[in-house]
């Protein structure tokens, strides 16, 4: 079991959105309709880099409901690892792509009353398709989004055009703009649940302040993808797969598992999921967990690994796998 | 009789003040006041004045804890003659209430679900609720086959106040609801149901 089936797509238009950030509309092959899916899912794009395979996570960000086409828009990192210099340096309009079949770990809670979404830069991705479903049901929400500068910014323009200035907020850095957190946590209504997508430091920022509003845990949500981090090379033994293998220093152990053959299980790609979670059978040196998915019971344990980012430094790291 | 293990079970983890809370609404029946009366400690003046105390006394009534309650100071005190003058009130403190209430409730199990009901309703999740059962065991029970509610039973099996058949309190419990399922035991044979015992006291 890998990360499921994948769906042959074409490259059906390219748009510059910003400095930096591209948006690519994916329509399959065989003409069929794409599946549904639901606000915040993503997709892992695979990219062949002249024979060395790329996989990265983007979430959709056309309508839900649509299904003649993916959207997802990319931003070019400034130390890409190769994922998002491939998307906007070799990939152009006609190519062909696989994209795996849509997961949601961001899924809106449909309970609440209220939906305060806390978008820095290209965060705002995964809340595009979210608002599209919010309004068509008719939900009560409200987009908070930081950008650096407006020419930077991704799409500020069309939402605020499209949804109003009392659901959409810009705050712009570079115009002294700051999201006035702490107002806002203190004034929504009961049953508001908050999502928030952005750096890692911004996340981590809005949610210990709302911890610290009293909002209890259960009403806030993020998404954080992780980008493998680099690290020393290392050596690792798959015991079921009988291979030996370097991992090397911008590489994850899911990486080098699958350029070695092994068809090893993942989903998010990112730490997030568990999907990937591998058990450790012998460890001669130290774990370097980097996911956000394993306890710190599981963690001290020693016995499991999330391999699509977590690292390992040693002589020696065995794995079922 | 009861069949263990049934998920719906609800579990009451026990009333401890969340001290980042900017609110505190504590919905409180019969002996439930003692779960608030023991956390003295950690009610110091801030969490007092920003709290609002819903007290109903039922069973209670007589034994002092409403006077107990009021000498706590807390911002608001309100003594209600019946659960439902409770759930209406405590309605009016949720609908204008913002982020950062917490809600506490303590007392039966009926009560619990009927005050949890409530917070469902302006789009609490269940598990942000700080619960603790104090007091009698007695369930609030539906009759699976007409429907009807009937509250504080405290026997298995128990005549259904609304179509007579004797029923098997279950374990499993809706949320939707706020009561416990009850099931028809001698379907088969009618009248062939055991004695009722006391379970549920």
């Amino acid at each position: 079991m890998s990360g499921g089936t994948e769906i042959p797509v074409r490259v059906a238009r390219i748009t510059p959105i910003a400095e930096r950030v591209k948006r690519f509309r994916f329509e399959r092959l065989d003409g069929k309709p794409l599946p549904y899916f639901s606000g915040g899912a993503h997709v892992i794009v695979s990219m062949n880099d002249g024979g060395h395979m790329r996989r990265n996570a983007y979430s959709l960000m056309s309508p839900p409901h649509d299904c003649t086409a993916y959207e997802i828009s990319v931003l070019h990192v400034e130390d890409s690892r190769g994922g998002s210099t491939f998307m906007h340096e070799k990939v152009s309009e006609g190519d062909e792509l696989k994209v795996s079949y849509p997961v949601n770990l961001f899924q809106p809670d449909w309970r609440g009353r209220k939906h305060l979404l806390i978008a820095g830069g290209i965060g705002i991705t995964p809340f595009i398709a979210m608002m599209e479903q919010f309004s068509r049901e008719g939900a009560n929400f409200e987009l908070h989004y930081a950008i650096r500068t407006r020419d930077r910014g991704a799409y500020w323009r069309e939402l605020l055009e499209r949804y109003g200035g009392h659901r959409i907020k810009i705050y712009c850095d570079a115009e002294g703009g700051a999201i006035p957190l702490t107002r806002l946590l203190d004034s929504q209504p009961l049953g508001t649940h908050l999502y928030v997508c952005g750096p890692a430091g911004m996340i981590d920022g809005v949610l210990l302040t709302a911890l610290k509003a009293g909002w209890p845990k259960e009403n806030l949500h993020s998404e954080r993808f992780l980008a493998p981090p680099a690290g020393l090379p290392f050596q690792v033994f798959l015991e079921t797969s009988n291979i030996h293998m370097t991992v090397g220093e911008h590489q994850s152990i899911l990486e080098a598992a699958e350029a070695h053959g092994c068809d090893a299980p993942y989903m998010c790609r990112g730490g997030a999921c568990g999907q990937c979670e591998t058990e450790v059978l012998s460890c001669d040196g130290t774990l370097q967990h980097n996911d956000i998915y394993l306890s710190d019971e599981e963690r001290a344990s020693g016995k499991k690994i999330m391999i699509c980012v977590s690292r390992f430094k040693g002589q020696q790291l065995v794995l079922q796998l | 009789m009861l069949v263990a293990g049934i998920k719906s079970r609800p579990v009451y983890t026990g009333l401890t003040i969340q001290p980042n809370a900017r609110r505190h609404i504590f919905a409180l029946e019969g002996e439930g006041a003692k779960a608030l009366l023991d956390q003295q400690p950690a009610l110091d003046d801030t969490a007092l004045s920003r709290s609002e105390i819903l007290y109903v006394a039922r069973g209670s009534q007589g034994s002092g804890l409403d006077e107990a309650l009021r000498h706590l100071g807390a911002d608001m005190f309100f003594t209600a003659p019946t659960i439902a003058t409770l759930l209406f009130r405590l309605k009016g403190s949720l609908a204008t209430a913002h982020m950062g209430t917490r809600l506490y409730i303590s007392g039966t199990e009926g009560f619990i679900g009927q005050a949890m009901l409530l917070a469902l309703e302006y789009g609490m999740d269940h598990a942000s609720v700080i619960t603790e059962h104090r007091g009698s065991l007695a369930r609030r029970v539906q009759c699976v086959h007409c429907k009807g509610i009937t509250d504080d039973v405290t026997t298995s099996p128990f005549a259904c106040s609304h179509c007579g058949l004797p029923l098997l309190v279950r374990d499993h419990y809706s949320r939707r609801l706020a009561a416990f399922q009850g099931v028809n035991i001698d379907a088969e044979e009618p009248g062939s149901a055991p004695d009722p015992e006391e379970l549920f006291l």
